[in-house]
């Protein structure tokens, strides 16, 4: 229960959650990324590790991934380099189901306790599916973050808020992954809606990447979750100082 | 020679529903992002009730006659068969309207999209003979297409690309990945995460996320509900084989759910490629493990970390990485066989249909000709009756075949 009782302290004392996405491998200085988002006030990292075929993606992170499949990034690799990261706030994977079915659901539950991740997003892991790999977490200490949609019904978002752990992940927006002009009409509704649902930490994302936009989201919501945003600086050429800089931006949006 | 049976389409009851949520074995399910979950359990209410409702059929049945062409009849081989030594019989979805048995699935999700009373269609295509296909039938609806399809496949099947347009489709190249079918479908999944009010997703085969398999199967199973009592009038008795391709299966499937309860032996036959042993194939079933893509468990080709690895296939059809869950599921009983044809046996073997027959076949059904051409007098006895489906006719290839064989464009 570290993310999840991580998450709620921090809420407790009145901040507004920020968890940046980091594509696993993507470069050799990914792990100088982490370390300097969670400087710059990350109260949690999620890390993706890439899968060929991110159907939950938009363009940004769908390049990320292929740019680290191509310098050589497995979920093995991703997973034992995050070991090394030794941070002060949980780690989060965020993969797609078949990578963690051909490891084999004990084996890759085992493999992030060990490297020290505390939660896991796996999108097309819907909650209807959840039973083989969520007991092999649970078993293992991982906590499984679920998405809820604006699509969802109301029994479901329940039953969704009910099995998720860690927090509830709330997408803000009927789409995939990738930055938006505006912030989405649904996002503030959809906090709204896991809130009024749960008492477990509910962070808003899927198309939010500006300081204003976060603000606007986290506003019925405990937090937001950011990647396209940072991932499109690093594509660009842009390394850790550059991620610091945009989540210290987003930190102090987030708390004035 | 042709059968007797034709006239009005009478569809067969209902076929078993798969179990649980969408199982077939251990194989199917619903492996989609939630924004798309509660829109599938919707879609699969709505086709229960209307594949279960006499109205729905009934319009479905009468647009299979009237618009379609069907029933299509089977077609006994002379000249190939004295040529193979053992009789062949094919059926002949090449003779429907848009000329693949593509056409039977579209009309029944277009009727199924009206009902649910949405406006936008999407769907993926390889070969570009579902995107026409839906093309089409979005025409005769009044719905808006777009369809998706790789940079490779534009290229390869540039008559297609034309038609699509010519119906007033959409047609969006794909670039990322592999650019051929694996992409198209997560493209098409990506667009469908955003539009899914207004939109409902035509999937081409008997692949993706509860309800598809059971309900493209539903809609492709009049060709073997058609062909095995013609085949019964031809030859007094089940034919000893019924062979079909498989890219997603549903041509195979359509034709092997109604001789399931038979003596038959049925044949799904894989694109070899260039070779098993080259790895540069689409023989999901010969050479896949288990795991979950596009919403399904089932096999897939891939490398030890579940990356999923492109396929190769001389036809843009079979180019495809993965196979239907029923096909996963009747290989793990041993109901079925899938061996595989590489593109030379499938090119030789559109050939050989043209010559003996005066019929061009898809490059798809041509690895059926092609490995019925290798096997006969070996797996396949001497003396043997067989069945292939023909999926469709291979207008759409012949540019491209003539460039592969002449080595130059021929125009
Ligand atoms: C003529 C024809 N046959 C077969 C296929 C393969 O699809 P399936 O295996 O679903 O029948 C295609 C796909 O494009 C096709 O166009």
């Amino acid at each position: 229960m570290k993310l999840e009782s991580h998450l709620r302290e921090r809420r407790e004392a009145g901040r507004s959650l920020l968890v940046p996405y980091v594509t696993g491998g993507l470069g050799a200085a990914w792990l100088d990324v982490v370390r300097a988002v969670v400087d710059a006030g990350a109260d949690a990292v999620e890390i993706g590790i890439p899968f060929s075929d991110p159907v939950m993606d938009g363009r940004t992170i769908q390049e990320a991934s292929q740019r680290a499949l191509d310098i050589g990034a497995t979920p093995a690799k991703v997973v034992a380099e995050a070991a090394q990261l030794e941070v002060e706030v949980p780690l989060v994977v965020m993969t797609y189901y078949n990578p963690v079915l051909r490891a084999g659901h004990e084996r890759f539950a085992a493999s992030l306790a060990d490297a020290g991740f505390d939660g896991a997003i796996v999108p097309d892991l819907p909650l209807d599916e959840l039973d083989g790999w969520g007991g092999a977490a649970e078993d293992a200490g991982i906590e499984t973050v679920l998405l809820a949609a604006p699509s969802t019904p109301p029994e479901r978002l329940r039953a969704i808020c009910d099995r998720s752990r860690g927090f509830v992940y709330g997408v803000a927006l009927m789409g995939v992954t990738g930055a938006r002009e505006r912030l989405a009409a649904e996002a503030v509704e959809m906090g709204r809606r896991c809130k009024a649902a749960t008492d477990r930490p509910v962070l808003v994302g899927v198309g939010i990447s500006t300081p204003e936009q976060a603000v606007g989201a986290a506003a019925a919501a405990d937090g937001v979750i950011v990647g396209s945003a940072l991932i499109a600086r690093l594509l660009r050429g842009g390394g850790p100082e550059d991620a610091h800089a945009f989540v210290a931006e987003l930190r102090a949006a987030l708390d004035a | 020679m042709t059968s007797p049976s034709r006239g009005a389409v009478s569809l067969a009851p209902p076929g078993p529903e798969p179990t649980g949520l969408g199982r077939f074995g251990e194989f199917g399910g619903r492996f989609v992002p939630e924004p798309l979950a509660p829109a599938l359990a919707d879609l699969e209410r709505e086709f229960r009730v209307a594949w279960a409702s006499p109205d729905f059929r009934g319009e479905f049945a009468g647009l299979l006659a009237s618009y379609a062409g069907r029933p299509t009849p089977v077609t006994e081989c002379e000249r190939l068969s004295e040529r193979l030594g053992v009789r062949v019989l094919l059926k002949r979805e090449d003779l429907t309207h848009t000329g693949s048995h593509k056409i039977n699935n579209v009309l029944g999700q277009g009727l199924l999209t009206r009902r649910m009373g949405k406006t936008r269609v999407i769907a993926e295509t390889g070969a570009g003979q579902h995107g026409v296909a839906t093309a089409t039938a979005a025409a005769l609806f009044g719905l808006e297409c777009l369809v998706f399809m790789g940079a490779v496949d534009v290229e390869r099947q540039a008559l297609n690309v034309w038609r699509m347009r010519l119906l007033g489709a959409e047609v969006v190249t794909v670039e990322s990945g592999s650019a051929t079918l694996k992409d198209a479908i997560n493209e098409a999944l990506r667009d469908w995460v955003a539009t899914v009010e207004s939109t409902h997703y035509c999937i081409g085969s008997v692949v993706g996320p509860a309800p598809y398999p059971w309900m493209v199967r539903e809609f492709q199973r009049v060709v073997g509900d058609e062909a095995r009592p013609q085949c019964r009038d031809l030859l007094g008795a089940d034919p000893d084989f019924v062979v079909a391709c498989v890219g997603g299966g549903s041509n195979a499937i359509g034709t092997f759910t109604a001789f399931l309860d038979s003596p038959s032996r049925l044949i799904g036959v894989e694109a070899g490629g260039l070779g098993l042993e080259s790895g540069r194939h689409g023989a999901s079933v010969a050479r896949g493990v288990p795991g979950v893509l596009h919403g399904a468990r089932s096999l897939f080709l891939q490398d030890e970390d579940g990356q999923i690895l492109e396929a190769h296939s001389v036809s843009a059809g079979l180019d495809y990485p993965g196979v239907g869950p029923e096909h996963a599921a009747l290989a793990a009983t041993g109901r079925a066989e899938y061996p595989s044809a590489t593109d030379a046996e499938a090119l030789a073997g559109f050939q050989l249909l043209a010559a003996t027959e005066g019929i061009v076949p898809a490059l798809e059904p041509a690895h059926a000709i092609g490995w019925l051409e290798r096997e006969a007098g070996r797996a396949v006895p001497t003396g043997s009756t067989v069945l292939v489906t023909l999926s469709g006719r291979g207008d759409k290839d012949a540019a491209y075949v003539a460039e592969q064989l002449t080595g130059e464009p021929i125009a």
